[in-house]
């Protein structure tokens, strides 16, 4: 129990961005490992499928570059596969810890999505985008730094659809208070630990009542337990409004599941694009770091064959792994490095304006780290 | 100084339409031939600032020497028993009658037994389509420069059935519904807007590899009505890449067509993009050629006339 608030500390100490730029030119002793900690960790991998491979690939060159204590163990899985294999979900319930790259779902046709699966078996109940402005990289917003919480199981892909007559189709959307109340307070817990001074709920209770409402109802009650955080709440088509035109007045965003993908997505788009915002999918036992959008994150074959997808994403949300695995200081770095490729400019790949190819920004990225 | 750029802005999309062959569709049931047919459109002022606003729009129209004859309607302080709400039945047979309709912002008044307003309106009148095109207006600066699309959502159905009910204790269900019936009404009238309005592609916006029945269904009517607009690029784009291309590049879309809430959602999205509800026409069609352009912000005390100005430009497109 201590050891994990540790970690929590030291993710609270190293997270925000600000204060890690302040850390690398301080080089205080901070992490005082206990005697064995340095041992690799195993973690468990997925390539995934279009630019996944690739982007992984990518962020094993790093890891390797900079010797940290990790080893991957891969594990081919395809978006078309009926489910996930079961030596996958074992590995990663072992290993408590996964990255993995963008599994693709076809549209329209009967596969279950094995993102949702992945999903739901491994209880992985909050997913957390990061979206902030990286210093050097031109976007139409400033002042973004907005973290969208979003309730990862339930909601409105419960996948729960009949058709009743022909030409009539039913989907259920699914709200319980369990899962509100939890995702509601993973979102304080992480506003209250990582220095973050407001929650916003994202909702649509005036069409949608009782569920919505019952969405709502569960993030007050959590609220009244954090009074030094801010609530509010705002009604979602609102909130995409003010997404585009004011986005500094969001600071962390709590949602039920769809609209959390609008909102992820939208934020990562005004804070720079898809393609270098980290995120991560947590639950009470396992986490698993992915892209943070969930849009692009499988690419389409024209990037898959130039090789010129994004790695940032990856890149960060592996970084954001290496914390949670308590490697404080590798994770410092390899961020350090990727901030400093971004804001230099030579190497960028198409989403963010420049024509480099993945590997290109990955010898960059090596290069950079000191 | 807005009032004159908004008489600038009229006259040229006037010369513009009446210049122009226009179509005789089945959806709008008047006829556009000469100047001096005089079109009757029901007015429906509203609440708050609509009066103010419905009297600039009046003034605007006069001067830009519009054919337009308004027949006033005001919403009632009792409930027609006949609609069950506070717009009494003939404010409701006069947009029947006219077909045209402009609609300020309507308070619901807050009380028992009986419905909003707006949703008395859009069942009554069996609105189905609900149009806003956005487009960046010159002289006002957002941070969008490009933006000249058009949303059509389908207003009836989808996530706001509004049937929700509690399983048990702090589990609720709520029921989307997606119909043939009514996706491909959305997906012909999008398709022939585009065609009327020269635009050359139209996306359709779903999460149809989540939620694969109900918005496997609208896309399927959305790829069937495609089948008969050869000369028109049909593509469809998952919402969250949508919401991403969006923010990064609105010039990439043309005409979006979409079930309820992402509508809902995309539709303010692309206002915010523009500059705010205050600069968003909207139009709301209904089955029988009816069309009733509203203003879609409440009744706020500081917004000029800008809104309505741009429904009646929606109004006569």
């Amino acid at each position: 129990m201590s050891h994990r608030s540790f970690s929590i500390l030291k993710r609270v100490i190293t997270h925000h961005p600000n204060s890690s730029h302040l850390l690398s030119s301080q080089r205080s002793v901070t992490y005082m490992p206990r005697p064995g900690d340095g041992a690799p960790r195993p973690v468990t991998l997925i390539p995934g499928d279009g630019i996944g491979p690739l982007v992984t690939g990518a962020v094993e060159q790093v890891m390797e570059a900079m010797h940290a204590p990790v080893h991957f163990e891969k594990y081919e899985v395809h978006g078309d596969m009926k489910q996930v294999p079961q030596e996958v979900l074992d590995s990663i319930r072992k290993n408590k810890v996964c990255l993995k790259g963008g599994l693709m779902t076809p549209v329209g046709g009967g596969v279950n999505s094995l993102n949702m699966q992945l999903r739901k078996e491994l209880d992985l109940y909050a997913s957390l985008v990061n979206c902030f402005n990286l210093p050097g990289l031109p976007t139409r917003h400033e002042n973004v730094d907005i973290a969208v919480v979003r309730e990862n199981t339930e909601g409105e892909y419960s996948g729960l659809e009949h058709e009743v007559v022909p030409g009539v189709v039913e989907s259920l959307k699914v709200i319980t208070k369990f899962c509100s109340e939890r995702i509601a307070k993973y979102a304080f817990e992480y506003a209250y630990l990582n220095g973050r001074k407001k929650v916003t709920a994202v909702h649509k209770a005036n069409i949608m009542k009782l569920a919505d409402g019952l969405f709502l109802e569960s993030c007050r009650e959590v609220a009244t337990k954090y009074p030094g955080i801010k609530y509010n709440e705002i009604i979602v088509d609102n909130c995409c409004m003010q997404l585009v035109s004011r986005p500094e007045q969001f600071d962390v965003m709590v949602t039920p599941n769809l609209y959390g993908n609008l909102v992820a997505n939208t934020a990562a788009g005004i804070a720079g694009g898809t393609g270098v915002m980290p995120g991560g999918n947590a639950g009470a036992d396992y986490a698993v770091f992915e892209q943070g959008a969930s849009a692009g994150n499988v690419g389409n074959t024209n990037l898959v064959e130039q090789r010129r997808a994004n790695p940032i994403a990856l890149l960060l949300s592996s970084a954001m792994m290496l914390r949670h695995l308590q490697f404080p200081s590798f994770a410092d770095r390899l961020e350090t490095a990727v901030k400093h490729v971004i804001s230099e400019g030579k190497y960028r790949t198409k989403d963010l304006g420049g024509d480099s190819t993945t590997q290109q920004v990955v010898d960059a990225v090596v290069a950079a780290l000191d | 100084m807005a009032s004159q750029l908004v008489r600038r802005l009229a006259r040229s999309r006037l010369d513009g339409i009446l210049s122009s062959s226009s179509p005789n569709p089945s959806f709008f049931n008047r006829s556009f031939s000469s100047e001096s047919n005089l079109i009757r459109a029901t007015l429906f002022p509203g609440d708050g600032i609509g009066p103010e606003i419905a009297e600039s729009v009046k003034q605007v129209f006069r001067t830009a020497d519009v054919p337009i004859e308004w027949e006033e309607h005001y919403v009632g302080t009792e409930i027609d028993p006949r609609t069950q709400s506070f717009l009494t039945w003939e404010s409701l047979e006069s947009v029947r009658r006219n077909k045209v309709g402009l609609k300020g912002p309507m308070a619901t008044p807050i009380g028992k037994g009986h419905r909003s307003l707006n949703l008395t309106l859009r069942k009554e009148l069996n609105l189905y389509a609900n149009v806003r095109p956005c487009y960046s207006l010159p002289g006002y600066k957002t941070k969008y420069d490009d933006v000249n699309l058009v949303t059509i959502r389908e207003n009836t159905e989808g996530e706001y059935s509004g049937l929700e009910h509690q399983v048990v204790r702090g589990v609720v269900e709520s029921l989307k519904i997606i119909t043939r019936q009514a996706s491909l009404r959305v997906a012909e009238y999008a398709f022939f807007y585009a065609k009327a309005h020269g635009r050359e592609r139209v996306s359709a916006i779903h999460k149809a590899n989540i939620m694969q029945k109900t918005d496997g269904l609208f896309l399927k009517c959305c790829r069937e009505v495609a089948e008969k607009y050869p000369e028109i690029v049909y593509e469809e784009v998952v919402i969250d890449n949508c919401c991403m291309m969006l923010v990064k590049n609105p010039a990439l879309f043309d005409v979006l067509v979409m079930p309820n809430l992402y509508g809902d959602i995309i539709s303010d999205l692309c206002a915010g993009l523009i500059g705010g509800l205050g600069l968003t026409p909207s139009c709301n069609i209904g089955e029988g050629g009816v069309a009733l352009a509203e203003a879609v912000h409440g009744s706020a005390p500081d917004i000029a006339g800008k809104v309505c100005i741009k429904e009646t430009l929606i109004l006569y497109s």
